[in-house]
């Protein structure tokens, strides 16, 4: 970018004497031709997110308009049955149910993801992180719904025996299933988390030495404040993935829609509700289609929220120290 | 410590000077005992939570690795689902469906991605405020719910404008979108990596601005590109929320194709379907399958990671 701009300076002082052109002889169509695929390569992104807002959009209005459902029937509404009868469409439920999830997921992921972050930062060798990060890495590729699998057959019988509050009927909990969604988000919180500590100027770190603190001091009063808006980002990506989870909760979570908080209760979750919903032969236009695309246009606006907000603030803890 | 002090070593001088030396530390770094206590609890901490963190994700591979262990036989590779039959039950046809689904999205991603990306780096003016709302669209694209993308395959790929219908080239196309944002992301870090030097180097020496990028760009950025594309592809092996939405049928019998619209199956959404069965076998047979995913997934990954840091360039 800069670079074009000097040609321009560059021109401006020669203005005497015409300027040796520097320009090809030829137009170069083919090059214009190139750059233009390019860009429109580019721009299907553009046309990805349009799709996805169109196709939200139309039967979510067709939801509140052909099948005739309040907005605030649907936004406050504390009884989640569309598919009884009679009917009803109040999402508080389902989104309690991916909340509780969630909180219960961060609960676990938070400080652990967090801790890991100033070990790989503050106090791991050199030899350590390299080993420790790239695992970090591989694992977190791992497929959610074997983590799901891990939840039902493992996590939820072990937790019945430790904490029984926590599994109120088996093998179904809200709390297990947040906490593999914790180990999930783990390694998220952990790598950006330690990408921007490790992007805070050692100047800082030195001069805190230097005054005579102590590592810890150095790492909880001087390092972690400094890279704050980077490890909010890791939190707010990490809870943007915990609720827009499908397959964990379609396994571990159960499918009741109840409006609560309570670790071992069974929740219905938006995601596990679509999940749940979609895999039959639904035919267009009919309601509980309808249900599907309203549910999902409030899990797109959540997500995007939390989405642009984590952008943002990585953009200003590079652009504080970059 | 090696400190070589005065006349090569005798007992006497190496004593005198880690005496004096383990003095003149304990002056200048002497902490208060609270501050050490706190300083060891702390690291104590920080050290469980890594071990737990670890240990978790690692009891998952050992818990399917256990858990399948006597369901794992060449049948799970040869044998088609059932729903009566656990024993003689296996992945055939959804191995193959995954295998088709990937293909098609190596086929659709890479040169999107890598279009995608050598525009955003090479040409665009950041400056301008398209190319912001590109840059901006991909980065959030990147973190929208892979369940979204189903939704967006149901109305938009399976009916709607494309109309495709519950074909498997619609669950290609599908998971193709989903991780283009992974590709692009990727495929940009490597081309940003190499230097602006090569690219003047080239440019001075009268070569057009899609001849540098040819020969020079593209090529340096290759193994980072690799890296992106591989890490992405695992990723679509192992999504199974959007599939569930636009078809991947459980109980195929058959080898799917692309196009053909007797329905498709696809390896994690037969493990969701064994999982969520009631009986043990199954389950058995789940986490079987859970283990052939993995096995593919972690070679995959660490391929991709140790590509990263065999052709990481220092410049």
């Amino acid at each position: 970018m800069e670079a074009r701009d000097t040609i321009g300076a560059f021109g401006v002082r020669g203005a005497e004497r015409p300027p040796p052109s520097l320009e090809a002889p030829s137009p170069r169509y083919g090059e214009r031709l190139i750059k233009g695929l390019l860009g429109a390569a580019a721009f299907l992104s553009v046309i990805t997110t349009t799709a996805i807002v169109v196709s939200l959009l139309i039967p979510t209005f067709d939801f509140f308009t052909k099948d005739d459902i309040g907005l605030g029937e649907f936004l406050f509404g504390t009884n989640w049955a569309p598919t009884f009868q009679p009917s009803s469409f109040g999402v508080l439920p389902i989104l309690v149910g991916t909340l509780s999830t969630s909180l219960w997921g961060m609960l676990f992921a938070v400080p652990v993801g967090l801790a890991s972050a100033v070990w790989l930062s503050e106090y791991a060798s050199p030899r350590q992180r390299k080993v420790v990060k790239p695992v970090l890495e591989v694992l977190a590729g791992i497929p959610t719904v074997a983590i799901g699998i891990f939840g039902l057959v493992f996590l939820s019988p072990l937790v019945a025996e430790v904490l029984p509050f926590m599994v109120n009927v088996p093998p179904f909990s809200a709390g297990v299933a947040g906490l593999a969604i914790g180990l999930m988000i783990v390694p998220i919180i952990a790598s950006i988390s330690d990408d921007a500590m490790r992007s805070v100027p050692s100047g800082l770190r030195e001069a805190a030495y230097g005054l005579g603190a102590t590592k810890m001091k150095v790492a909880t009063r001087v390092i972690f404040p400094a890279a704050i808006s980077g490890i909010i980002a890791s939190l707010v990506l990490a809870g943007s993935r915990a609720v827009g989870e499908t397959m964990v909760v379609l396994l571990v979570a159960g499918a009741s829609p109840n409006l609560t908080f309570d670790p071992g209760s069974s929740v219905l979750t938006m995601t596990a509700f679509i999940g749940q919903t979609a895999t039959g032969d639904i035919s267009t236009g009919s309601i509980t289609y309808d249900t599907i695309f309203a549910v999902g246009s409030l899990l797109f606006i959540i997500t995007l929220a939390l989405n642009l907000f984590a952008i943002r603030m990585v953009r200003k803890y590079r652009e504080v120290y970059e | 410590m090696t400190s070589h002090t005065g006349a090569p070593g005798t007992e006497r001088t190496r004593l005198a000077t880690s005496g004096a030396r383990a003095v003149t530390l304990r002056q200048l770094s002497s902490q208060p005992r609270a501050d050490v206590w706190k300083g060891n609890i702390f690291l104590a901490v920080l050290l469980f939570a890594v071990t737990l963190a670890l240990a978790g994700l690692a009891a998952i591979i050992l818990q399917a690795a256990i858990e399948g262990a006597p369901a794992f036989s060449t049948k799970l590779f040869t044998n088609g689902p059932s729903t009566v039959n656990p024993e003689e039950a296996g992945f055939r046809p959804a191995l193959i469906g995954t295998l088709y689904l990937i293909l098609g999205v190596i086929f659709l991603v890479v040169p999107l991605g890598v279009a995608a990306a050598v525009y955003l780096e090479e040409y665009a003016d950041g400056e301008r405020w398209w190319n912001r709302i590109v840059e901006l669209n991909v980065q959030n694209l990147a973190g929208v719910p892979s369940i979204i993308y189903g939704i967006l395959g149901l109305a938009f790929i399976v009916r709607g404008p494309l109309d495709l219908g519950f074909i498997l080239a619609a669950g290609s196309l599908t998971l193709a979108l989903l991780v283009l944002p992974t590709v692009i992301l990727a495929s940009r870090e490597a081309i940003r990596a190499v230097p602006p030097s090569i690219r003047e180097g080239s440019l001075a020496l009268g070569a057009t601005q899609w001849q540098t990028i040819r020969r020079q760009v593209l090529p340096a950025a290759i193994p980072g590109v690799v890296t992106g594309v591989i890490l992405a592809i695992s990723r679509a092996i192992g999504e199974t929320a959007p599939l569930l939405l636009v078809g991947a049928a459980t109980f195929v019998t058959f080898n799917p194709t692309f196009t053909g619209d007797n329905g498709y199956s696809a390896l994690p959404v037969l493990i969701f379907n064994y999982a969520s069965r009631p009986q043990e076998e199954f389950r058995v047979l789940a986490a079987a399958g859970v283990i052939v995913m993995l096995i593919a997934l972690l070679a995959m990954n660490s391929f991709a990671i140790w590509l990263r840091n065999r052709y990481e360039q220092q410049w």
